[in-house]
């Protein structure tokens, strides 16, 4: 996968992961793709319906050794 | 204006007060319609926190100049955020302290009712959930009924009337909540009892409960009396304390009966349930009170928060008692039944022992209502 920008949002409790998520992606293209780490569990259905409602697509996530990762493609 | 904060504790008084408040929800639309603070008169807006990052106009309109605004999130976070941007609209609003985790965790003691001896029944709501642990007083002893994983609890409730807790109880082995009792009677050296035909799959040591055990509590006997009544679970047990109380557990609520699928044997329990219901406590006195493991509806609470009834009146009134044709009792119960509790086969197993998961994950898999009940 084609990764513009990688954010770091472990450690950071909600609401933060959104907050920098939402400041990273006012930064990328359309089409462009923001690979996400986070380690707050609330992230995971968060993050998922921020991206629905913004219309950016969630290509995928993963989860491993407690660490989120998603990766979302800018509409 | 300001932003304040508002304790789990203050809602929960609240609700018992059938006060006022209008709830802002910052938590995803799919949370907030599974599981939400029930007040009978409390209003409600939810929108995801994340749909007001760029500013809170658009939902000024929303809400209301004349009443007690509340914000709450998940765990406290986003509804500060929120909070903070109404504050700055000109708005004075509260959020709730630890979010719906603290609400789910929040157990709130109600005095139900006192013993011939001078003892006293204590019922601990938990508000969010609707779980009921009880605990039983007299002469410097305590009994536990169905604890909950707060076990601090309990256990500082017994220190704050010095009395000490000797035995702990679970009238069956619970498919909706993890309990703290085998944790109680571990910590203080109590007796940890269990229906063993519950257990059969436990890997720990526990005290079988069985119909027509008495245990005594305190000086003066404050007979807990087991009354096998299988039907929720194989070994659903419930207890008459002082020839006043009936501690159903999971059989018998105020306004429902309990569902027989948890332990995924809905077809085979079900005539065990239809018997303890309409033949085993037929034969009770209709004066006992009903104390039960579960509320499911606000509307169940009585006027001091407690949930409580006399058995004569739920023979009159709980439809789940009043169903002649066995098999329409048998749909009843077995057919379109509502969802089960979040992660339940999870929580079956954290009871057994078989698994023990970290706290922040035994938290989220007692996540939402407990959906014990079919009425």
């Amino acid at each position: 996968m084609d990764v513009t920008k990688v954010l770091d949002a472990k450690g950071l409790a909600c609401p933060m992961p959104i907050v920098r998520t939402k400041k990273a992606m006012n930064e990328l293209e359309s089409g462009q793709i923001l690979e996400v780490h986070a380690t707050d569990k609330g992230a995971k259905s968060d993050l998922a319906a921020w991206a629905k409602s913004g219309g950016h697509e969630l290509l995928k996530d993963t989860e491993e050794n407690d660490v989120l990762k998603f990766w979302i493609k800018k509409g | 204006m300001t932003v304040k904060m508002m304790t789990a504790h203050e809602v929960t008084q609240k609700v018992f007060n059938k006060e006022e408040l209008f709830i802002l929800d910052v938590r995803n639309e799919d949370a907030f319609e599974d599981w939400k603070i029930e007040g009978e008169n409390f209003e409600y807006f939810n929108i995801p926190y994340f749909e007001l990052l760029d500013g809170v106009e658009e939902i000024l309109e929303k809400i209301p100049s004349n009443k007690e605004i509340l914000v709450v999130c998940a765990k406290e976070g986003s509804s500060v955020m929120v909070a903070e941007m109404l504050s700055e609209a000109g708005l004075t609003v509260s959020y709730l302290q630890g979010g719906m985790k603290a609400w789910s965790e929040h157990l709130e003691p109600v005095k139900v009712g006192d013993l011939k001896d001078g003892g006293e029944v204590y019922q601990f709501v938990r508000i969010g959930k609707g779980c009921l642990s009880y605990m039983v007083i007299s002469n410097g002893e305590a009994a536990i009924i169905d604890a909950t994983r707060m076990t601090d609890i309990f256990i500082d409730f017994a220190t704050s009337k010095e009395v000490k807790i000797t035995n702990v109880f679970d009238t069956h082995l619970h498919a909706d909540h993890i309990s703290g009792g085998r944790k109680i009677a571990e910590q203080i050296g109590a007796t940890y009892w269990l229906p063993p035909k519950d257990a059969q799959e436990v890997n720990f040591e526990y005290a079988a409960l069985e119909g027509g055990s008495v245990v005594t509590i305190g000086n003066t006997a404050i007979d807990i009396h087991a009354l096998y009544s299988p039907g929720h679970t194989i070994g659903s047990t419930s207890f008459v304390v002082d020839e006043k109380f009936l501690l159903s557990g999971d059989i018998l609520f105020i306004d429902s009966i309990g569902r027989p699928d948890l332990a995924g044997k809905a077809e085979d329990w079900v005539g065990d349930l239809r018997e303890s219901l309409y033949s085993r406590y037929r034969e009770l006195s209709e004066e006992l009170v009903v104390l039960p493991a579960h509320f499911m509806i606000i509307d169940e609470l009585n006027v001091d928060g407690s949930v409580a009834e006399k058995l004569g009146t739920l023979f009159a009134k709980n439809h789940g008692l009043n169903i002649e044709d066995e098999s329409e009792f048998r749909r009843l119960v077995t057919e379109n039944l509502p969802p089960q509790p979040n992660a339940y086969q999870e929580i079956r197993e954290t009871n057994m022992g078989k698994v023990t998961p970290e706290e922040e994950k035994q938290r989220e898999m007692e996540i939402g209502p407990n959906r014990c009940a079919v009425r």
